[in-house]
């Protein structure tokens, strides 16, 4: 019999109780969030259980809700068990102040580039990371440029020549 | 000072130089021009390398922050470009999940047509550049030809060749024409031929097999743990496929395998790649033939709030006019949802991760890219061989600069 998202919720809450919330599934995949000090223990749960199996790890990112105060970073995980082709969605929210989060590298090798793409981006420490340096960007850089707090350039601004740029204006 | 100046963490002995310090890349041509990778060799052999990921980042998550919807695509297209179709069916399929869109069949099979010939496209391109990489530039010539008329297919579909933008929310542009589907049966036609005799230049080449084989392995356990996907990791043994775990745009519908390695070494790379060719043929002539018995009109569903008009309706319809102006200024109504969508690229397993408050563009978007994580391996696949196998090894892994960088 596959695995449900009923079975898998019912397996996290009896291990976790309250640690874990905000069960849903959106599009049908299981998604919740852990508390943040909790997130390497459920991934851990999850890889080592032999009815669970969430041996693979698509993907990490964050994302970042500036009006949730005290938990604006969202770091999100998708796992992946192959064997019944379940996938889940892992939650963590972390402060902007201090966005430390346990990295999963121990788990997942793939962990590694993600969390260090994830670091370059938002910012989120990711405690015991081998290597937590930007991947993407040059190292000088001292943002982090996907947060909400860099919007990109109004297209709409009027204040700028755009004749300087090559478009726009007379010529 | 290398280490300090750049912020690259050098292997331990670098210091003693007992090895070679080598940059391979960014200029070599077996790099295109933007993985840097530095080399420790002891002689010929690399002791330990370590990868940066080239500096053209063009931030598209963020530029998808700020665009409407349709206007994505062509961020998608840019990614891997040599199979630029399955990228934009992939974000189209998002959008249409969080939307809950229904698409009509004969769309999903044009669309299965499509996004096959992108990965023969791809396949094709990176087979040939594996022979360039070990000495044969024969087959690469020969093959191009081929991906010429792929490109024509797209041309006649769309009207571009590399950066296609096929497909828009709910359907196609346009229908397919008449000379489109000349060109698709063409290809049918001859390119099982072209593909024969290319495997029959490489496959059983005592130099391709001395150069492949054994090199740059990988076992399942540390594919999957790496997080790879595609041919890379079905070259290690697991028969893990989007296509089949969750079908999308009715693969359920066609008959095919997936083509799976053994010891994850290169040359099983190019084995389940071409294997792979084939299943594509395979799976082109099974939409085809499907696409006979229902009606040739439908090349879009019927979403006008989502899909643009056309542009002679714009012009004399208010209807039209009215959504097209919705839709072009980013009126419509997105409602607020959160989407993981995945399509098996060829490359691998191509994810977006979506989310939107009900705004004109994503709150964020995530590309999950498979190139980007193949990289990473990349030290540990060369560790302990030659130098010229990590130039094959590279090339076997199908790494695209575009969708490394995003």
């Amino acid at each position: 019999m596959s695995l449900t998202n009923e079975r898998i919720q019912q397996r996290l809450t009896e291990k976790f109780g309250d640690v874990l919330t905000g069960f849903e599934e959106p599009f049908g995949m299981l998604t919740f969030t852990a508390q943040k000090d909790y997130n390497l223990k459920v991934m851990q749960f999850l890889f080592d259980d032999e009815e669970l199996r969430f041996r693979f790890l698509t993907d990490i990112t964050a994302v970042h809700y500036p009006e949730r105060k005290g938990e604006e970073l969202c770091v999100v995980y998708h796992l992946h068990n192959f064997v019944d082709n379940v996938r889940l969605r892992l939650k963590v929210y972390t402060p902007v102040a201090a966005p430390k989060v346990f990295t999963a590298t121990s788990l997942y090798e793939s962990a590694n580039w993600m969390e260090r793409e994830t670091y370059d981006f938002f910012g989120v420490d990711f405690v015991g990371h081998p290597n937590l340096i930007r991947v993407l960007n040059v190292d000088e850089m001292t943002y982090f440029p996907m947060r909400k707090e860099f919007p990109l350039e109004d297209p709409m601004r009027t204040d700028k020549d755009d004749e300087m740029f090559g478009r726009g204006g007379h010529f | 000072m290398l280490d300090q100046k750049q912020h690259i963490k050098l292997p331990e002995g670098s210091i003693e130089k007992n090895t070679t310090t080598l940059n391979l890349g960014p200029t070599h041509p077996a790099t295109h021009g933007v993985f840097q990778n530095i080399l420790e060799i002891d002689g010929e052999r690399v002791v330990s390398a370590v990868s940066t990921v080239g500096y053209i980042h063009r931030a598209f998550e963020k530029i998808a922050e700020r665009r409407p919807y349709y206007q994505i695509t062509p961020l998608t297209d840019r990614l891997n470009y040599c199979s630029a179709p399955i990228n934009n069916m992939g974000w189209i399929m998002t959008v249409e999940k969080l939307l809950g869109l229904e698409i009509p069949k004969r769309v999903d099979y044009l669309r299965v047509i499509i996004m096959e010939l992108a990965r023969i496209a791809d396949h094709l391109i990176c087979s040939a550049v594996m022979g360039v990489d070990t000495g044969a530039l024969t087959g690469f010539v020969y093959l191009m030809t081929y991906r010429e008329l792929i490109y024509e297919i797209y041309e006649e579909i769309c009207g571009s060749r590399l950066t296609t933008n096929i497909g828009r929310i709910g359907g196609f542009e346009r229908n397919f024409t008449p000379a489109a589907f000349e060109k698709i049966e063409r290809f049918l036609k001859e390119y099982p031929a072209a593909l024969t005799e290319f495997e029959t230049l490489l496959t059983r080449n005592r130099i391709f097999m001395e150069r492949t084989q054994g090199v740059g392995a990988i076992s399942a356990e540390r594919a999957m743990s790496y997080g790879f996907t595609g041919p890379n990791l079905r070259a290690a043994g697991v028969d893990y496929d989007v296509r089949i775990a969750s079908p999308y745009s009715s693969y359920q519908d066609f008959d095919f395998s997936i083509p799976v390695g053994t010891t994850g070494d290169c040359y099983d790379r190019y084995q389940v790649r071409n294997a792979e060719m084939w299943e594509s043929i395979s799976i082109i002539r099974q939409a085809m033939d499907k696409l006979k018995g229902l009606p040739d009109d439908v090349y879009h569903a019927d979403v006008p709030a989502y899909y643009l008009p056309d542009k002679k309706d714009v012009y004399t319809k208010m209807e039209a006019l009215i959504y097209h102006f919705k839709i072009v200024m980013g009126e419509t109504e997105i409602l607020p949802g959160e989407v993981y969508h995945s399509v098996e690229g060829a490359n691998g397993e191509l994810g977006f991760y979506l989310i939107s408050d009900g705004g004109r563009s994503p709150y964020r978007l995530h590309f999950r890219r498979p190139c980007f994580i193949y990289y990473q391996a990349y030290p540990e696949l060369i560790k302990g061989s030659m130098l010229s196998d990590a130039i094959v090894c590279m090339s076997s892994l199908n790494l695209i600069a575009g969708e490394l960088d995003a």
